[in-house]
């Protein structure tokens, strides 16, 4: 079986996708890439469709060796080296795709930049699929490989043995950073906070803590108060509620945010910047800014519009490298302006 | 009924602050209702004790387009109803399958018998899934078997425990951790990811559980194991 032999599995490797919606009623949750916008840039430089399977890395890398004829990897939001018989051999450049023969082993380390890195490959993981998705739901115990994070000694199989022939495709730069200002709409239950509680969120900088994982960010900061009480009747998480819970700390939920739950949400990250929440490493500094939802839409708009663009253009093979331009004019909604992705 | 944004991708249908068996029919009733005019840009629905959840795709539609439209489908008179499903879920409640029954009897000063038969003598209607994928929310609870979570939660509880909660009971589908008390346990599977659907109940469900002894859970277990046994439910209404 053509396949990806783990030598080292790394701190939280996973097989994603971009998700099983469908199924929350079912309180099964989306899962699926932390970082969508990377997997998507990942994908499309090895020539895959968007929703392709590809290993997603977490802090530290893994180290693979190449069970197969050829595959063709490319690997966003980490660098690699490429490792002959024991000795270091060359650095696997990221942001681009690149031809591995059988024997190669590529060893991704410490992440140096954002806490999350995509690995694809020409064809994808080929894991079977399970309500729509190849992704890992590590809660539900299914999807990727037997529902678990990688371990040592696993075989991640590959869909062809043979890397198809395509033009090799990059990008100058690394594609995407990490926004320092995190835009907002407030609630569902903003009113279950003090005026002062809302402000003190709007008003403060907020530490990515430790505890960060694809379930969801713990930051630290000044307190939130509460109105009165902690405790809702359960209703559903939506992609990036902040809730608040005792503790008066907020959590971002992300990807593998269970469906339902009893504390109060005082704003949700819009959809343009979650792919920017799933690369935060712990010691990130945010802030929060609230815009309203018809700004929240036409942010959402003009960033599928630029993913779309992006993507266009890695595949006609024109080597892109950020249009900071376009990045502005994604962030410049009403005055509120998001840090430039570095 | 009030709408509420969670973000721009969740548009939040509001019924009720509490446990309301009224609501959770609205609830029910709408999801169908939003999943049968498959409006555009909708992704999918979530019933939850207290409101609908409708996620959508901001690029292919708006907050302010799919209230006019769920307002518009809220108020519109009912059409013949789609029958209720109700499951019989065997429960052994024995010693060795109801760790805290003694202790749940103990502290609402009913007998064994009588918390076991309080119990199983209710039809209980399910609110929501959530937690876990396939765990099932269901109620309400005799008001006499009522008691607040357990003050240490368990880090293992054991797939198929029957637990309870102030006013309400559940079915652990997996091995997790928990902190309600359990007071059974049922040899049914009750998530499947590779089943269509993948969770045997669904919000608007009716459930009551038939007790069983020791030894019939292990026959049942066993057929569940060789996968031979398909629970049935009854359609009324």
């Amino acid at each position: 079986m053509a396949c990806l032999k783990v030598e080292r599995a790394g701190l939280f490797t996973t097989v994603q996708d971009l998700g099983r919606p469908g199924y929350q009623r079912y309180g099964v949750p989306v899962g699926g890439a932390l970082d969508g916008d990377s997997l998507r840039v990942a994908n499309a430089l090895v020539g895959n469709a968007a929703d392709a399977a590809a290993l997603e890395l977490r802090i530290v890398g893994p180290r693979l060796r190449v069970e197969a004829e050829s595959a063709v990897v490319a690997l966003v939001g980490a660098s690699a080296e490429l490792l002959g018989d024991g000795a270091i051999r060359a650095t696997l450049p990221p942001n681009r795709s690149v031809r591995l023969q059988r024997g190669d082993r590529i060893d991704i380390a410490a992440l140096r930049d954002g806490a999350t890195a995509y690995l694809a490959v020409a064809g994808g993981v080929a894991v079977a699929p399970l309500l729509g998705s190849r992704s890992t739901s590590v809660l539900g115990g299914f999807g990727g490989i037997d529902g678990r994070k990688l371990a040592d000694g696993d075989e991640v199989p590959l869909a062809n043995d043979t890397a198809p022939a395509i033009p090799s495709r990059g990008m100058r730069q690394a594609p995407f950073g990490r926004k320092s200002v995190l835009r907002v709409v407030l609630g569902p239950q903003d009113g279950m906070f003090t005026a002062d509680g809302v402000a003190t969120f709007l008003g403060s900088t907020y530490r990515v803590t430790h505890e960060a994982d694809r379930m969801g960010i713990r930051l630290e900061g000044p307190d939130i108060a509460h109105e009165s009480g902690y405790n809702i009747i359960s209703d559903g998480i939506a992609s990036g509620a902040i809730q608040v819970p005792g503790s008066r700390q907020p959590i971002i939920l992300l990807a593998d945010r269970q469906t339902t739950g009893g504390y109060p949400k005082i704003a949700t990250v819009i959809s343009a910047d979650i792919a920017s929440c799933g690369r935060l490493r712990p010691g990130d500094q945010v802030r929060f800014a609230a815009v309203s939802i018809e700004e929240a839409e036409n942010a959402a708009r003009a960033h599928a519009r630029f993913m779309r663009e992006l993507v266009a253009k890695i595949g006609a093979g024109e080597e892109p490298s950020l249009d900071l331009e376009a990045l502005y004019s994604q962030n410049l909604i009403s005055g509120v302006v998001g840090d430039v992705d570095a | 009924m009030r709408f509420l944004s969670s973000g721009d991708t969740a548009l939040i249908v509001e019924f009720a602050d509490t446990i309301d068996r009224a609501a959770s029919a609205r609830i029910v009733r709408l999801a169908a209702v939003i999943e049968a005019a498959r409006l555009p840009g909708v992704i999918e629905v979530v019933p939850t004790i207290r409101s609908l959840m409708v996620v959508y795709d901001p690029t292919r539609t708006r907050r302010g387009e799919l209230e006019s439209k769920i307002g518009a489908l809220e108020s519109a008179p009912d059409a013949a109803g789609t029958p209720v499903r109700r499951w019989t879920i065997p429960v052994s409640y024995a010693e060795e399958d109801a760790p805290d029954l003694a202790d749940v009897a103990a502290e609402t000063r009913l007998s064994r018998d009588e918390a076991i038969a309080r119990h199983a003598g209710v039809t209980y209607h399910v609110y929501m899934l959530g937690f876990l994928p396939g765990f099932a929310y269901m109620g309400d609870l005799d008001a006499a078997l009522r008691l607040p979570r357990r003050r240490n939660p368990r880090t293992r509880v054991p797939a198929g425990s029957i637990a309870i909660a102030q006013q309400l009971t559940a079915i652990y589908p997996a091995e997790s951790p928990g902190g309600w008390h359990l007071i059974g346990r049922t040899p049914v599977r009750f998530f499947d990811p590779g089943a269509t659907p993948p969770a045997l109940l669904a919000p608007g469900d009716q459930v009551r559980f038939a007790p069983i002894s020791n030894a019939e859970y292990r026959k049942i277990a066993g057929a569940v194991a060789a996968g031979s046994l398909r629970l049935s439910y009854e359609a009324i209404g």
